[in-house]
């Protein structure tokens, strides 16, 4: 909901925040969800995923969730999809070229990134979208990468 | 340099120290020459002679045309296939790219394509938005931005495969560009974009109409305090209004465009409006020479192609350099 996405921007730095201490609660839960099998809680943890990033972000499921780069403004509501924003069409009052009644997407992000205390990472340039990972939770993907990346250097 | 195109117009030049391209302009601004390229309009005909009435407009003026890929989302000859007749009467044109139209696939073809058939220069861009064109209801592809473009293209170029990691035996040379708008918001970022752009490969930037000139100083100012105009060569656009009308609509109806209410009057209170806009162009150019970090012109001229080399030559920019057209007498000042 646009309202609740302008709120969330708004309010960047506590979301910042509070997914620093969501992130290693889920990582903490890895064995639960091996134990339990992540194949199997994909579709549940992405039906939760989906209804709290949807109302909050206008989130699109885009499967690599880049919202702690992009303050806290997902960059799948700009009608071109640019993960690098924003383009060169930014009207004068900050809104989108093809949405008028709409903020630019990268304008609130600009703005959400400078509030969060990481606001270095909005100038990571983003690669493109992986169309396989469309509609999949991330969270789970982010434990399992952290897993794997774990594992992989303690193979080293 | 020019002896090569001697025996066929469209050869390349012989590699050079330090180059990525074997292209004309990559070697002008090089040299530290201040460079113009000019926009070519595609037509909408399958006639090649069109391409080349237009091309021949801007012979002796530029050091490189773009040719522009389906700009403001209408249909028009596509811009590798302009690319492809320019290149084989040795001109240098700059090949653009949208990611409106064509997805990851498509646009690697492109590119390695595009090198065969002589391109040294391309120019990435996000695109306009399918909803201006003439075809509203086209799906938008949107599959990579401008940014993860470039990236493409550098990786494609120096290490020798495509996005998936499979081998390219041969490497397209290409001299990566991108687009920048220093009259848009978000304006504090937009230096910042322009750095992110650089990492991600681009070695020149075109950037949108510029009209107001401040907005540009503080563009450059903010670019050299980063370092960025080091690793970079920034080429504002400009271009000529046909009247205060035409100013007007642009203004109301062009996202991006920002033409100040002073530039508006003048035209408004000019006998001849038209003649007043290209004097206004000439004027431009002629301050964004003195702004410091500034590597050339790119100028638009919709609809007035025919006011180029006139602009060019007021502007007096190129000092008396004559850029490379084909038939033009080798002269030892020519690049």
């Amino acid at each position: 909901m646009y309202k609740f996405r302008q709120w969330s921007v708004r309010n960047s730095r506590k979301l910042e925040g509070l997914y620093r201490n969501f992130e290693p609660v889920l990582i903490k839960l890895h064995p639960l969800f091996k134990k339990l099998g992540y194949g199997r809680l994909e579709k549940p943890v992405r039906v939760i995923e989906k209804a709290v990033k949807g109302l909050m972000f206008d989130c699109q499921m885009c499967g690599k969730c880049a919202l702690s780069a992009t303050g806290m403004s997902c960059p799948m509501n700009c009608p071109k999809s640019i993960r690098n924003g924003p383009c060169g069409g930014v009207r004068l009052n900050g809104h989108c070229e093809i949405k008028p009644e709409m903020r630019c997407v990268w304008v609130d992000a600009w703005q959400g990134s400078q509030q969060m205390r990481d606001s270095q990472a909005i100038q990571q340039v983003q690669i493109p979208v992986n169309n396989l990972l469309k509609g999949s939770s991330s969270w789970l993907r982010v434990v399992r990468n952290e897993y794997a990346a774990r594992e992989n250097e303690a193979a080293e | 340099m020019i002896a090569t195109h001697d025996q066929h117009p469209g050869s390349p030049l012989p590699p050079k120290e330090g180059h990525v391209s074997t292209g004309r302009l990559e070697r002008v601004l090089r040299e530290g020459k201040f460079a113009v390229t000019a926009e070519l309009a595609p037509p909408d005909s399958a006639l090649a002679e069109d391409v080349y009435e237009r091309a021949r407009m801007f012979d002796g003026y530029v050091d490189g045309m773009n040719a522009t890929d389906g700009s403001g989302a209408h249909c028009h000859m596509s811009s590798v296939a302009m690319c492809a007749l320019l290149t084989n009467v040795g001109y240098s044109p700059v090949l653009q790219i949208s990611c409106r139209d064509k997805n990851r696939i498509a646009i690697q073809g492109d590119v390695l394509g595009a090198a065969a058939l002589g391109v040294s220069n391309i120019l990435c861009l996000s695109g306009d938005g399918v909803q201006v064109g003439d075809h509203p209801e086209a799906k938008p592809v949107f599959d990579l931005d401008s940014m993860s473009l470039l990236e493409m293209i550098r990786i494609m170029r120096d290490e020798s495969r495509f996005l998936s990691g499979r081998p390219i035996t041969t490497p397209p040379q290409i001299f990566l560009g991108a687009a920048e708008n220093p009259s848009a918001p978000p304006f504090d970022f937009r230096p910042h974009r322009l750095a992110k752009k650089i990492a991600a490969g681009a070695q020149f930037i075109q950037t949108q109409y510029v009209f107001d000139i401040e907005h540009l100083r503080a563009f450059m100012a903010k670019s050299r305090d980063l370092g960025l105009l080091e690793q970079c060569f920034i080429i504002p656009g400009v271009g000529p209004l046909a009247s205060a009308r035409t100013a007007l609509w642009i203004r109301n109806n062009v996202p991006g465009i920002h033409i100040p209410d002073a530039i508006i009057e003048r035209l408004e209170g000019a006998k001849e409006p038209k003649k007043e806009g290209r004097k206004i162009c000439v004027e431009l150019i002629q301050q964004i020479r003195e702004i410091g970090g500034v590597s050339g012109v790119h100028v638009m001229a919709y609809r007035q192609e025919e006011a180029v080399g006139e602009i060019i030559q007021q502007s007096g920019v190129l000092d008396g350099r004559v850029p490379w057209f084909p038939g033009c007498e080798v002269q030892s000042n020519s690049a």
